[in-house]
């Protein structure tokens, strides 16, 4: 989950945020040693006390300084590629999760066996346990196993909204009408927070995610007691 | 035959992935499957068939359509109203 001064992106908990991550910190590496490069050349080239008023060619330098950063851009394309196609690969999902955004709380719904249905609202602030998070926290998170691709189907019953939770490298919009599919798989048992990324009227802020992966063994012992309470 | 789709049926998990909707809009995926479902009874006991079968696409919309959806269009379904072609 994001902490106080967070500067980079979250730690992945999926095998795609992992990959995403690699890329990024890979593409930013290059962008930083460009413009080193660049303000280096820059500042050289402004404060040197050397002049020369006779036209000189520089095919030579042309040709590098054309060929390289065709080089680079193929080196930041071919990961990136990679990844891309990698996140549409088919996947036969072991479950179906359908999250529906409202104004302003988010509902799930597990129905490929029974209809287990219900809502998310944020725990205001004034009712925070110590050592719950502020504007994070729900009343019910949604559950899922760890280890199983998850499918999402995401769709909103009035504005747009938007599902994302960073540490599992998911963002997908909420539209209504429309349902839009999405997979992770979680690696590890943890509780991941995300919050509404559309803007959707006066609590947009105040709507927030919470996901609980848990081993699946215990996946089904939980679905069950849920659909007892709800 | 049946006993094929009753297998299939038994060991249901969630709604496997349909290579006619590859992409990340599966609204059609859903109705289309809710479709399904009422033309194969349709269809199966107007013939006086075993509807047994349908309960394939019936799971399969299940998973998929969010149940607001799925309760209004069994009203519509009830009311005559529905728009789709079944």
């Amino acid at each position: 989950m994001a902490y106080p001064l967070q500067l980079g992106l979250q730690d992945a908990t999926s095998p795609v945020m992992q990959e995403l991550i690699h890329i990024h910190d890979h593409t930013l590496m290059i962008a930083l040693l460009v413009s080193t490069m660049v303000f280096y050349t820059i500042l050289t080239t402004v404060t040197t006390k050397l002049t020369n008023k006779n036209m000189l060619d520089s095919e030579g330098i042309q040709t590098i300084w054309t060929i390289a950063p065709g080089l680079i851009l193929i080196l930041i394309a071919m990961p990136s590629l990679r990844v891309l196609y990698m996140m549409d690969e088919v996947n036969n999902p072991h479950l179906t999760v359908k999250t529906i955004g409202h104004q302003w709380y988010w509902s799930y719904e597990y129905t490929d066996y029974k209809n287990l249905e219900f809502d998310s609202y944020m725990i205001p602030t004034q009712d925070l346990i110590p050592g719950q998070f502020r504007l994070l926290e729900t009343d019910h998170r949604m559950v899922v196993p760890t280890d199983s691709p998850v499918r999402m189907l995401i769709t909103a019953h009035d504005v747009i909204h938007s599902w994302a939770v960073p540490t599992l490298g998911v963002k997908m919009d909420a539209i209504p009408g429309r349902l839009n599919q999405t997979t992770f798989v979680v690696s590890h048992p943890a509780v991941f927070y995300g919050q509404c990324s559309e803007i959707c009227g006066a609590n947009h802020s105040f709507m927030p995610i919470s996901v609980e992966a848990i081993p699946l063994i215990h996946f089904e012992d939980s679905s069950t007691s849920m659909l007892a309470k709800i | 035959m049946s006993e094929a789709i009753n297998e299939k049926i038994k060991n249901y998990s969630t709604a496997p992935f349909d290579a006619r909707f590859p992409n990340t809009n599966q609204t059609r995926n859903c109705y289309q499957n809710y479709l399904d479902f009422h033309r194969c009874n349709k269809v199966l006991s107007a013939k006086d068939h075993d509807v047994t079968a349908c309960e394939w696409y019936k799971r399969v919309y299940k998973s998929l359509c969010p149940i607001g959806w799925v309760d209004k269009w069994d009203e519509q379904v009830e009311n005559g109203s529905f728009p789709g072609k079944i």
